[in-house]
């Protein structure tokens, strides 16, 4: 098992107050595995606190926004409540995360920039496929559009800027890398990103019962796939990616 | 058969709304709904509907309908010239339109958004537990997107319920001011003293880059502390965001669930559709108050809200409601009180 956290981050958190309906919970500056981990564990608690008042809360890389109804509860109620929950939440406790093992068809016309990606780097594409598919990767957070993961785990070697550019469009499940970070896009896009594969998988399928495969804290890990299986996967339908289950803890 | 409105020309930007798509921000999707919270609860309250249920929001100019079936029950919130067959009709009183009849919205007056509601709602299925259309990710609404020329929009109810008509005196409404009101934070400290005060201090104009996503603003240069960028994270509604060129966006209903620009503040929910009825040229300050004074603003604009349907009289002239009903809702409103 690969080693994602180096060392327990030291988190401070602290309240932000955003506007009459909102605080944000920050707990920490950056973007990094630890410290994304603890949001995601401050999340879960504020889930299961079921704090009164509370409408809906977004996951980000290092911090919470917390939306509530201005009608039922405030800062100086909900504030306090809040920054208890994220006490203590560096020691990571081992609760078990699910890991999506998600096919993928790397270079040729399903990875435009495969080539490109490994040249920069100095690697062969066969490297490169090899370090996607060996990288423990975390859904940092999703936004931009729906179900568009942002994954943090992409190995240093590959960390590259973002094309100079951008596509006016790609197609829906490329797997791409822009900086440090990796993605799977979940409808067609424009995008500036280096386009690796593509999966048959669907991460936004609004006629499914869970229209979002991919939830923020989920892991990913890449299996390499060859055109033929691309097809015959991508005739099926309702096609879901396989999935076990890893305890956070066990990795830090 | 189905009773259908059929769009015979659609404003330049109508688009089905609710109160929004909650719960789906952290998987990315926008929340939408009505720019204009209050007109579209007025435009429900007039024909009877529940508050939250689905209206068309049109920008500057209403659509032109005509009725395949009914017949409809129709009102619009918004101060626009309405002709029914070219017979000019009232805004803010609910009409009944017979098969074939048509209805023209104009070009609004005041403000840049209306909303019309139909009684008994469109028959539409919801996407995420929304009938809110997001533009942009082709959420919702009649198609993902806005009204067009030919849509047909299927209809709830057969035939209007048999009853008299509503109207809503809207100079009971609590007046839009000036000022945009708002909270400092949640990344205030990005900025420095002097970019806080030209922000509090000076005048602003919409541009012409203003949408149902966001309004940027032009005005004094908002100086930061270090930097444009943070580390991206969650949009509340409302928020005023700070990009390298020290001009602000405020973030309205379609805006972006997370961005890594800094905040400097965030709107008051009360001014956010204040602000979202603006046009381009229209300038305005801001002012900063305290959560606690926000939320007092918040709880009388609720009690408006829910109180809506008490301030409905008869088309003719009579209250619609018997006086202990009107009292149940004035004592929402915190109007009267000591009356046991």
């Amino acid at each position: 098992m690969s080693v994602t956290s180096p060392s327990p981050p030291s988190l401070s958190p602290r309240l932000l107050v955003a506007g009459d309906g909102a605080l944000i919970v920050e707990l920490g500056e950056g973007i990094a595995p630890a410290l994304n981990a603890a949001v995601h564990r401050l999340d879960r608690r504020i889930a299961d606190a079921g704090l009164p008042g509370v409408v809906e809360t977004v996951p980000t890389y290092r911090s919470v926004l917390v939306q509530y109804d201005p009608g039922q509860t405030n800062p100086d109620r909900l504030g306090p409540a809040l920054l208890d929950l994220a006490r203590d939440l560096a020691r990571a406790s081992r609760e078990p995360q699910r890991r999506w093992i998600v096919p993928v068809c790397f270079g040729g016309a399903h990875g435009e920039d495969l080539d490109d990606v490994a040249r920069r780097a100095g690697l062969s594409t066969d490297e490169v496929v090899a370090l996607h598919c060996a990288a423990d990767y975390r859904v940092y957070m999703l936004g931009f559009s729906p179900g568009f993961a942002y994954l943090g785990g992409l190995p240093e070697a590959l960390h590259q800027p973002r094309r100079e550019n951008p596509r006016m469009m790609t197609p829906a499940g490329s797997v791409m890398q822009g900086g440090e970070q990796a993605a799977i896009s979940p409808i067609a896009m424009p995008s500036g990103w280096h386009l690796l594969g593509r999966t048959p998988i669907k991460t936004f399928e609004l006629r499914r019962a869970q229209p979002f495969l991919l939830a923020p804290g989920d892991r990913i890990r890449f299996s390499s796939i060859s055109v033929a299986e691309y097809d015959r996967l991508a005739a099926r339908d309702g096609l879901l990616p396989d999935q076990e289950t890893v305890t956070e803890g066990a990795e830090a | 058969m189905t009773t259908h409105l059929r769009v015979v020309a659609a404003g330049p930007s109508s688009t089905v709304q609710d109160r929004g798509r909650f719960g789906y921000q952290r998987y990315g999707v926008s929340v939408a709904g009505a720019a204009d919270p209050l007109l579209h609860a007025a435009a429900n309250a007039l024909v009877g509907n529940p508050a939250d249920a689905g209206v068309v929001e049109f920008t500057m100019m209403g659509d032109t309908l005509t009725v395949e079936g009914g017949p409809v029950r129709l009102a619009v919130a918004g101060d626009a010239p309405l002709f029914v067959d070219d017979q000019p009709v009232s805004s803010w009183t609910s009409l009944r339109l017979r098969d074939g009849e048509t209805l023209r919205i104009g070009a609004l007056r005041d403000g840049v958004r209306g909303c019309w509601a139909v009684e008994g709602g469109m028959a539409l299925d919801p996407v995420l537990g929304s009938v809110a259309t997001h533009s942009r990710s082709r959420l919702g609404g009649l198609h993902g997107g806005a009204l067009k020329a030919g849509d047909r929009i299927p209809l709830r109810l057969a035939a209007a319920v048999d009853r008299g008509e509503s109207t809503l005196d809207p100079s009971l409404l609590p007046p839009r001011g000036e000022v945009i009101r708002v909270v400092l934070g949640p990344q205030d400290d990005a900025f420095t003293p002097a970019g806080i005060a030209a922000f509090l201090g000076g005048e602003y104009s919409v541009s012409h880059e203003a949408d149902r996503m966001g309004y940027r603003l032009t005005g004094p240069v908002i100086e930061h502390a270090r930097g444009f960028n943070i580390t991206s994270d969650g949009i509340p509604l409302g928020a005023v965001q700070v990009p390298g060129t020290g001009q602000p966006i405020v973030l309205l209903a379609d805006r972006q669930t997370t961005g890594g620009y800094p905040k400097i503040a965030c709107v008051i929910g009360p001014d956010v559709a204040a602000l979202a009825q603006k046009k381009p040229g229209d300038r305005f300050r801001f002012r900063a108050v305290t959560v606690a004074e926000a939320q007092a603003i918040h709880a009388q604009h609720r009690a408006v809200m829910d109180g809506l349907p008490g301030l409905l009289r008869a088309a003719g002239g009579f209250a619609l409601y018997d006086s202990e009903r009107l009292l149940g809702f004035n004592l929402i409103g915190g109007a009267i009180t000591g009356w046991e």
